[in-house]
């Protein structure tokens, strides 16, 4: 039995903001199967009671003064985006099925 | 002792000696990387004009005896995944078409501070995801040593460009062995410094709990240069480490005498190991002995779940950092949009390649309402098992000793079309991610004309230990000496 049908590969492409070709479905589902089937593995491994590790390593959080610093220039924080007016992002129209503005 | 040709060292030899100076060493440099584009494909972009201004502020520093560091005029590069202010940083991927940084990286403005010269951005996998150098938007790298096969990846550019002597050093970065495999594919050393080390500020981030950049270069003393400069604490990335950093080059002098080296057997019982990478292992390992160091098995148990566990988190981690790129702040953005959702999921599908949208899915799924206990839940907590093996390990040795990779660089196109299969190429290096320390890869012999890589694994913060053990065998050996014919 297959781990993972096409409806559900196309609904988690959704959630990440993936429209997926037909062909990118196929595959993708063939090759999640096989991927899950291989991780399936860890369920050998005993686990109950194991705190799981989120960071490799002990870390403490550094403090620092508490004293103001330049922030980056709007100007320059912007200029890279595809669209801008002065220093904020243009995006496309946020409440759909209405008529682009 | 004479430094090796090609060496940072010899450069920077050759440039005391005023045999040489920093614009003719860049460029030298800039027209091999150009001369070899055609063959390796190992730059994604050169910056020679910005490279050769910096040269000439190097001589003249040189000629006021101002010099700010032994790698002040020297040439190197890095890979296209760190931004440096003004230049375009593409992580091999359409998705950031037209992108020029606003800030540099910690790792790359050290470098700058002590007057080492960036000539040019090298190939890699798109965000570091891949273990070739294939699923490159610039197309493949090829290796140096045979051009029909991978130089490894994800830093697939920047060791090709070190073995084929390019350039003497280069930054990469490594989240799943993406420096120690190219290294080891490519006959050079290469180094992933403990978690934290080395600043991921201005790195851009594949899985943040994994990242760390580190350097590539044809000596372990080299090598030990540039992390002495790159390493150290960073107020802009608060998981870097607050240790001050060791002159790491001072501390080589040979001497491997009573260092224990630890051989988990679990690395050289596995299946579909060359037979010829583990006896240039074990051949290494008794000319280390010969120089005093004792051996001793040790067992890393949960070895063969690391693959699982590396895939499940590495995905996860990345599914969320790539969320970033949607058409807003930088990069492509999908013409024309039709509302915001629109817009969000034709410039990702458009931009994004083949693996990185695999990635992207497989990692949503595992991270998504119903399957999270499953899968990624149940790989921290063998994450947590497989930091257990190496703490108990490492008590009983000083350094661990494996094979970097199951065989020699293979050839191109060969895994691209079964994901899975190249997964498991990662096999000896995803697990010094997961638990933190430091890995190295050091040239340790040839199969068939092809280089073979042997990897040291530490405790945390013992890079000075593998770079005096890597520094103790090229001492003793010639691997790294021997040149591809392209070089």
């Amino acid at each position: 039995m297959s781990r993972i049908s096409r409806e559900e590969v196309e609904r988690v492409a959704a959630l990440a903001r993936l429209s997926l070709s037909d062909r990118e479905a196929d595959r993708f589902t063939a090759d999640l199967d096989t991927i899950l089937e291989y991780v399936e593995t860890l369920r050998r491994v005993e686990t109950d009671g194991i705190e799981p590790t989120s960071h490799p390593l002990p870390l403490a959080t550094p403090t620092r003064e508490d004293r103001a610093v330049a922030p980056m220039d709007p100007g320059l924080a912007v200029a890279n985006a595809p669209e801008h007016e002065g220093s904020a992002f243009v995006v496309p129209k946020v409440i759909e099925g209405e008529e682009e503005g | 002792m004479t430094a090796a040709p090609g060496t940072l060292r010899e450069l920077r030899d050759a440039l005391d000696g005023g045999r040489v100076s920093s614009v003719e060493l860049v460029d030298s440099a800039l027209s091999k990387a150009e001369a070899s584009q055609s063959s390796l494909n190992a730059f994604i972009r050169l910056q020679p004009e910005r490279a050769r201004k910096e040269a000439a502020e190097a001589d003249a520093r040189r000629r006021r005896g101002e010099l700010r560091s032994p790698l002040d005029g020297l040439p190197l590069a890095i890979k296209d995944n760190m931004v440096q202010t003004g230049e375009p940083a593409t992580c091999a991927s359409r998705i950031l078409e037209g992108f020029v940084s606003p800030y540099t990286a910690t790792a790359v403005t050290r470098l700058e501070q002590a007057g080492a010269i960036v000539v040019g951005r090298t190939n890699m996998d798109e965000f570091a995801m891949g273990s070739s150098t294939e699923h490159s938007v610039a197309g493949a790298t090829r290796n140096p040593w045979r051009t029909e096969r991978t130089p490894g990846g994800s830093s697939g550019g920047s060791a090709a460009a070190v073995a084929a002597g390019i350039v003497p050093g280069a930054l990469g970065s490594d989240t799943g062995g993406s420096i120690r495999q190219p290294a080891s594919f490519c006959g050079v050393v290469g180094l992933k410094p403990t978690y934290g080390r080395v600043s991921r500020w201005g790195l851009v981030a594949f899985a943040s709990s994994l990242d760390q950049i580190g350097a590539f270069a044809r000596s372990a003393a080299d090598c030990a240069w540039l992390l002495e400069v790159i390493a150290g604490h960073d107020p802009m990335d608060s998981t870097s480490i607050p240790e001050p950093v060791p002159h790491y080059a001072d501390a080589l002098d040979g001497d491997v005498s009573g260092l224990v080296l630890g051989l988990p057997n679990e690395y050289f019982v596995a299946e579909g190991v060359d037979p010829a990478v583990l006896s240039a292992v074990r051949e290494a390992v008794a000319e280390l002995e010969r120089a005093g160091a004792k051996v001793r098995e040790v067992s890393l148990p949960h070895t063969s779940y690391a693959i699982a566990t590396y895939y499940l988190i590495a995905t996860a981690e990345a599914s969320s950092n790539l969320a970033r790129y949607d058409g807003v702040r930088y990069g492509y953005r999908a013409p024309p949009p039709h509302g915001l959702t629109d817009m969000y999921c034709r410039t990702r599908s458009q931009g994004f390649g083949v693996e990185v949208k695999r990635r992207i899915v497989l990692g949503t799924y595992v991270l998504s309402a119903g399957y999270y206990d499953a899968y990624y839940r149940k790989a921290q907590q063998v994450r947590t098992l497989l930091r257990r093996d190496f703490e108990q390990a490492l008590r009983g040795c000083d350094v661990i000793v494996t094979p970097t990779c199951p065989e020699v660089a293979f050839p191109l196109g060969e895994k691209t079309d079964d994901p899975l299969t190249m997964y498991l190429s990662d096999v000896y290096t995803v697990s010094a991610n997961l638990v933190g320390l430091p890995a190295l890869s050091v040239p340790a012999g040839f199969s068939n004309g092809l280089p073979i890589g042997l990897q040291l694994v530490g405790g945390a913060l013992e890079e000075g230990a593998l770079l005096r053990v890597a520094d103790a065998l090229q001492r003793r050996t010639d691997h790294h000496v021997i040149r591809p014919e392209l070089a």
